[in-house]
């Protein structure tokens, strides 16, 4: 059990408020034992001396330490105004009653800490209990924004220190979240503890301009800029995908020519631009299974006051403005083709920010039908018009349920009748589903790296999917059997991909990793067998 | 002013604040603005797909299927929800053995006041409400003492359960603020002394039915017969106004956890009631003042959202 943490501790004038201990981490079935595991690169000095990096063992958002008094005091004084804008129904008319709600009616049982996998994971370290960071902003609130609270509230809530530190640390802690929304699920009051987090973080972007910088800088931002938060611009994606026809025909036996800027086709297809660059096969896959369907689709190349051909949209999990501005781009896109409906590619997040999120944000012309590519290969694949040969699968495959496509959209089923259609050995993780865990790459973690989160990432966020996948292949780990854990959404792949180097599980179990449409395709007996390759990549 | 006014001129007062502060919690909650969807799935009116989680978006072309708004779907979970606490049983059993105990015995305790008025009126007009009275009055005497018994023993049980969990478990006593604890103390404190009243001043709440039918007919002057029995109502009328008062509003706020929020699936159909709310929304003036946004309290949130980056 690792040091015991008291909410005030948040505040104290010390190096680091908790260490997490891998020795305290939930052990892993060998070989994956916890003397196994890789020792975390430390903090470097220049980041413990120029970054706020006093919360645990690793950083994210780079704040620069205050140098005098008067930044210190700027600190709380800007939070404190962000904090009243977070309850004003102005500034947050998206998510006031939900947070209001979560702020005031928590019965502080703890039922959420124990479905928490970080918390869980990390040797219940009081500091990652979903509580904790929401209670220190309850604190605050009723500290500050509730009448009487300076008298009061101490008494009815529990007193805090609101210094520069406090700020910092928490704005640091909005960032020890996946926002799976798990502790919400079980939350006997509907409390939710992971929305308070997502405010936290909103409330740092649009106040005081602190977020991560993968999100906003090289995230959003970038993809404003030129098209994608890949750097990629229309040439540069049009030649990509291109390179992945040439190749995805020479795979299959087929001809495969991806459509662009097609006015008129039933469908946008739009990717998570990461796909084109890390999986280029999982566009290939879409290609050879769309075309080989006889569909009417498309690619869109906009980059500039439409966004077509990259589905991220990264403010879901830090900025409702960044949210809104990429969504109504990506809306343009399709308005400005005529398309029936835009179907979104195996991306979880862009799933629900653009479904179900974006919902209430577009009106009009720009309500344009957004739908899953996991329902439209599910048509494909029971259709009857194609034929399929699952003894191509003959392999082990585990399901990950994308938490933002399947707890946050109820997305559960067609990915597993496809899955029973065509992977004769296929097995579900335990739990699954809705009650699935998170990779631990969610809400943006698996683009992030700086410093050492990366260790952070693999041995505690990440842990209990590790834990799933070897689980789910529990008899047969050996190397000589080749695995696939089938992970129809690009974050999830790249924390996957990210668990399976650190701990080394190609090398030692033969687990490999991708999407459910190269599932499908390989599969498929239009195209050549071997779509997939065994090999680490 | 006797004391036997002042009593009841601090019941009428405790009622009317729990209903005020109840009635005003509520409607505040309501008028606030329609929020982003964040619906957590299973959503309750799915029927049938609620069984494993799934949504209308599973379908291919979902729009143009109809949506599954099932009341029985809804009731069948909120049902078990509002009387076993079946969440809890399910992800905190160790909470369970408390809170289920010390709120299954609130609803007794809600159903005795609902028993209790019954009898009242009845004896205002000419009825019996005894061990020797007819069917209904011999029913109402019973199951009146009958729901004290059980609802006074689980609530006081689980109260006191509670009480020491939050004491000795360390997760739950870090978060537990004074006031969490008072609030405990308090119910032991009014459960404890209506035991007292119920063992040794009116067991068969005859008193507390004549008082109570003073109250309802206004007659201030009538007395209530016991000292523990007029500690008691008072005790428990001012626990009841607090109540609203505190997170112990989720008695009522819960409707909106998962109405409006867990199960709130309503898609944005162009024309509709939920695009002209948004429409409204998007023109709130927005004051945030990071660089990016630059709010300064003119420009509405659509200016914001749809405004090209530098």
């Amino acid at each position: 059990m690792a040091d015991k943490l008291k909410i005030e501790d948040i505040s104290k004038d010390v190096d680091q408020v908790s260490h997490v201990n891998k020795m305290e981490c939930t052990p892993l079935p060998e070989p994956y034992g916890l003397e196994t595991m890789p020792d975390w690169k430390k903090l470097s000095d220049d980041a413990r001396s120029n970054y706020c990096a006093s919360l645990d063992d690793t950083l994210v958002l780079n704040i620069p330490k205050p140098k005098s008094k008067e930044e210190e005091d700027a600190l709380v004084r800007k939070f404190l105004s962000g904090l009243e804008k977070l309850f004003s129904k102005e500034n947050n008319w998206t998510f006031l009653q939900p947070l209001t709600l979560s702020m005031e009616n928590c019965a502080k049982c703890q039922t959420c800490s124990d479905a928490c996998h970080i918390y869980t994971s990390s040797g219940k370290n009081d500091l990652y209990r979903p509580t904790y960071r929401s209670e220190i902003l309850r604190r605050v609130y009723f500290k500050y924004f509730k009448p009487g609270g300076k008298y009061f509230a101490k008494w009815r809530h529990g007193d805090i220190d609101l210094n520069w530190r406090t700020v910092t640390r928490l704005a640091e802690l909005a960032y020890r979240c996946n926002l799976c929304r798990r502790c919400a699920q079980t939350c006997p009051i509907g409390v939710d503890n992971a929305l308070i987090a997502h405010d936290l973080r909103k409330l740092f972007s649009q106040e005081l301009g602190i977020h991560a910088k993968e999100l906003h800088d090289r995230g959003a931002m970038l993809q404003l800029k030129v098209g994608s938060s890949t750097g990629m611009n229309p040439e540069v994606v049009k030649d990509n995908i291109e390179f992945i026809d040439e190749d995805t025909s020479e795979k299959t036996g087929m001809d495969i020519k991806t459509p662009w800027d097609v006015k008129g086709a039933d469908i946008l297809l739009i990717h998570n631009a990461g796909e084109i660059l890390a999986w280029p096969e999982n566009h290939g896959a879409f290609a050879a299974l769309f075309q080989a369907a006889g569909i009417s689709w498309t690619l869109s190349s906009e980059s500039m006051d439409a966004l077509g051909y990259d589905n991220i949209n990264y403010g879901l999990f830090y900025d409702d403005f960044m949210l809104a501005k990429v969504a109504i781009k990506h809306a343009k896109a399709a308005q400005k083709l005529g398309v029936k409906k835009m179907v979104l590619g195996e991306c979880g997040h862009a799933h629900k920010a653009l479904t179900v999120i974006a919902d209430r944000v577009l009106t009009g012309d720009l309500n344009i039908r957004r739908e899953s590519s996991m329902t439209l290969m599910e048509e494909i694949v029971f259709r009857g018009n194609l034929k399929f040969d699952p003894s191509r699968n003959d392999f082990p495959v585990t399901l990950h349920d994308p938490c933002n496509m399947v707890r946050n959209m109820g997305i559960v089923q067609p990915q597993r009748r496809i899955l029973n259609r065509i992977a004769p050995r296929f097995r579900e993780m335990t739990p699954h589903g809705v009650e699935n865990y998170c990779c631990g790459g969610g809400s943006g973690f698996a683009i992030m790296s700086g410093h050492n989160f990366e260790d952070w990432r693999a041995q505690v966020s990440g842990r209990k999917k590790m834990e799933q996948i070897l689980g789910a292949f529990k008899d047969e780990l050996d190397p000589s059997i080749d695995k696939y854990v089938c992970a129809p959404c690009s974050n999830c792949k790249g924390q996957i991909r990210d668990l399976i180097k650190y701990y080394d599980m190609w090398n030692k179990s033969h687990i490999s990793y991708g999407g459910l449409v190269e599932l499908i395709v390989n599969c498929m007996e239009d195209a050549k067998p071997g779509f997939i390759e065994w090999e680490m990549h | 002013m006797s004391g036997t006014v002042l009593i009841h001129l601090i019941i009428y007062a405790a009622v009317a604040t729990f209903g005020g502060v109840v009635a005003y919690r509520f409607f505040k909650m309501w008028r606030m603005p329609m929020h982003l969807r964040w619906e957590l799935y299973p959503v309750a009116h799915e029927y049938a797909k609620a069984r494993y989680g799934g949504s209308i978006l599973e379908e291919i072309d979902w729009w143009t299927k109809e949506r599954d708004k099932s009341l029985m779907g809804e009731l069948r979970v909120m049902i078990p929800e509002m009387t076993l606490l079946v969440a809890l049983f399910e992800h905190n059993r160790k909470l369970w053995y408390r809170s289920f105990p010390f709120h299954f015995g609130l609803y007794c305790l809600a159903g005795l006041i609902g028993l209790i008025v019954l009898g009242a009126l009845m004896e205002l007009i000419g009825m019996d409400v005894s061990a020797q009275a007819g069917f209904l009055g011999a029913a109402v005497y019973y199951a009146t003492i009958a729901l004290a018994f059980v609802g006074l023993t689980l609530a006081f049980a689980g109260a006191f359960g509670l009480y020491i969990l939050r004491k000795t478990d360390h997760g739950l006593r870090e978060f537990a603020s004074f006031g969490t604890m008072f609030n405990l103390v308090a119910f032991m404190a009014v459960l404890g002394v209506a035991w007292l009243a119920f063992a040794f001043a009116d067991g068969d709440f005859e008193l507390t039915r004549g008082f109570v039918g003073g109250l309802i007919t206004f007659d201030l002057n009538r007395p209530v017969g016991s000292f523990l029995v007029g500690l008691e109502v008072v005790l428990a009328t001012l626990l009841m106004a607090y109540i609203p008062m505190t997170h112990m509003s989720h008695f009522f706020l819960k409707w909106f956890t998962y109405h409006k929020i867990r199960w709130d699936d309503e898609p944005n159909e162009v024309g509709s009631d939920v695009e002209k709310k948004i429409i409204e929304q998007v023109q709130y003036p927005v004051s945030w003042a990071a660089d990016h946004i630059k709010g300064d309290g003119r420009k509405n949130w659509v200016d914001i959202a749809t405004e090209e980056m530098e």
